[in-house]
């Protein structure tokens, strides 16, 4: 063998190992990830007695049970929180929608005066953090008499200047002669943002949608401050609280199952759009730290 | 004023009665509440103006708590992760078998409901009288001692807080950090190599100053969110975050507005109003430091 296949093998076997390491890594990290999911399903397939019976837990189960779906929608109000929470995330994107689709289409294809101005005003209430404004928030819902309603949860979720932003650049692709071709035509502009921008644009709408999907589905700060009654509850608020007042503090198997209830749908929503929901998050999705 | 400028008003007319009730007007409300001193909720009343409120807050031993478990999580999640993230996106980006699934797997926590899965949290760190817990076997099984980690000990408790946060914000951060490295020219990886340089050389001369523009806006975004910690917190310890010790800045905001402890709203301005300097302040240093980096090389 000479020096030189003497290297080259080296080099395999280096890149071999290099190879194996990287493999054997992000092994272990899908493992951190995926495990409590499978540890909730697995809990919520587990009798009461079985589970608690378990001083060592068991990484599986030999006898599954559904009774704890039956009493994570008849013990506790489930369905309601579930319901609420469809109602609260459709209405809102919904509104959240026509709201920034007007105001994006203004900034990208009419010309007003203080056009720049405004729009930079805009993107200066980008920095203001949730934080800040939510105590006066809270107060205007209070003094509207709108605590335990849809509309004081869904007001003041309807705005999104990031997805303004992004709709703006969006709108703004689309060749500007088509809008002068169809203001020949005697389009009018709401006729042309409705039948023309719109479904070009379908890509980042679809993105906005989802994204905000997420966000609504898992709001836990603003419900909890605006409702006490369960009866407006959703989902977050819910599992909060099942898990202080539910099924008794030492069921955790019904916990475990309406925890799966809950997060099913996002992950069925994930599974279906991944790929949309990770370029929509990489273009400026943020969340924690 | 012509048609399509009254127009143009018009389409922007929603988003800016919503932005200016919900925004722009409570920005500078908060600063109004901030200094009214001695405010009654019930009958919107206050003694006089004044920075009692701040004085209160920053002597408040519950604020100082929240002060010391905010730090305390930024200081460990904010390096900790990015640094998990920068490693298993150069793993992955190396990779081409496999390269989407495990993508895909790293993305999940992003999209499941903080509060359902931190209860599984709770569950595996928990130790009760009937079982110690997943956590705790594990311990148990490589000869540690069990430790009750989510009523027991401060340092248990804020191992899982750790945790839990490094859990929840790896996805983002690996979603940024892997098309960040997919980015990176591979001409200048292919003439590093005719060059003779080293896989090591490579990624510190070459890797490492193409990406990191997006590493210094993962750790500005990373700070600001650890600051902003409370949903993960209670998802963990419960909604009486003060009684487990573990209130964060964000947490004493609202405990301060709300609930058994609330209808202080002016207190929960100045805190708010607090955490905003905080943030803003640690944004900038990062900005003066970035460009005396990048001043230099």
């Amino acid at each position: 063998m000479t020096q030189f296949e003497l290297i080259g093998k080296k080099s395999r076997t280096g890149e071999t190992v290099r190879k194996t390491a990287t493999y054997i890594l992000l092994s272990i990290w899908a493992l951190i990830v995926l495990f409590p999911f499978y540890w909730m399903v697995l809990t919520s397939l587990k009798s009461y007695s079985a589970y608690n019976s378990e001083y060592v837990p068991k990484l599986y189960t030999t006898a599954p049970t559904l009774q704890n779906y039956t009493d994570a929608f008849t013990a506790v109000p489930l369905a309601r929180y579930f319901g609420n929470t469809l109602i609260f995330t459709l209405v809102t994107t919904a509104v959240m929608l026509v709201v920034t689709v007007l105001a994006a289409y203004a900034f990208a294809r009419l010309r007003f005066r203080g056009r720049n101005l405004l729009f930079t005003l805009f993107l200066a209430l980008m920095m203001i953090p949730n934080e800040l404004v939510i105590i006066t928030n809270f107060v205007t819902i209070t003094d509207w008499n709108m605590r335990n309603t849809f509309a004081g949860l869904i007001l003041p979720s309807v705005t999104s200047v990031f997805y303004i932003y992004l709709l703006k650049e969006s709108f703004e692709q689309v060749p500007e002669e088509l809008y002068k071709a169809a203001k020949v035509d005697g389009t009018s502009d709401l006729k042309y943002l409705t039948r023309v921008m719109i479904p070009i644009c379908q890509p980042t709408i679809v993105t906005i949608v989802i994204l905000k999907v997420i966000e609504c589905w898992n709001s836990y700060v603003w419900p909890r401050l605006i409702t006490d009654d369960a009866a407006y509850f959703l989902v977050s608020n819910g599992i909060q609280e099942i898990r202080e007042n539910g099924f008794g503090r030492e069921n955790i198997p019904a916990m475990m199952a309406a925890v799966v209830v809950i997060s099913v749908p996002l992950i069925i929503l994930f599974l279906v759009f991944h790929k949309k929901i990770m370029a929509g998050v990489s273009r400026g999705g943020t969340k924690g730290a | 004023m012509d048609k399509t400028e009254r127009k143009a008003w018009l389409y922007l007319l929603p988003a800016m009665i919503f932005l200016g009730i919900f925004m722009v007007y409570p920005l500078f409300d908060v600063m109004v509440y901030s200094v009214e001193e001695g405010y009654n909720s019930a009958s919107q009343t206050f003694r006089g103006v004044g920075l009692y409120n701040y004085a209160y807050v920053l002597r408040d031993p519950y604020f100082l708590q929240a002060l010391k478990n905010t730090f305390i999580l930024v200081i460990i999640t904010v390096p900790v992760s990015t640094g998990i993230a920068l490693l298993i996106s150069v793993g992955l980006n190396s990779i081409t078998r496999l390269k989407e699934l495990f993508q895909t797997i790293f993305f999940l926590p992003y999209v499941t409901n903080t509060l359902a899965v931190g209860l599984v949290f709770m569950i595996l760190f928990k130790k009760t009288p009937y079982s110690d817990g997943f956590v705790n076997l594990i311990i148990h099984f490589f000869g540690g001692s069990t430790v009750d980690f989510i009523e027991g000990p401060y340092w248990a408790k804020m191992c899982v807080m750790c945790f839990y946060t490094v859990w929840i914000v790896l996805p983002f951060k690996i979603l940024i950090l892997t098309s960040a490295l997919a980015s990176v020219d591979p001409d200048l990886y292919k003439a590093a190599r005719v060059d003779g340089a080293s896989k090591g050389r490579i990624f510190r001369k070459i890797t490492l100053p193409m990406i990191s523009p997006m590493i210094f806006y993962l750790i500005i975004t990373g700070f600001i969110g650890a600051f902003k910690a409370y949903s993960d917190e209670v998802a963990i310890f419960g909604t009486n975050l003060n009684a487990a010790g573990m209130n964060t800045i964000v947490g004493f905001v609202y405990d301060m507005l709300y609930g058994d402890s609330g209808g202080y709203p002016s207190y929960a301005a100045a805190a708010a109003l607090i955490l905003f300097v905080i943030v803003l302040t640690i944004t900038v240093i990062n900005l003066l430091v970035r460009r005396k980096n990048s001043v230099i090389s």
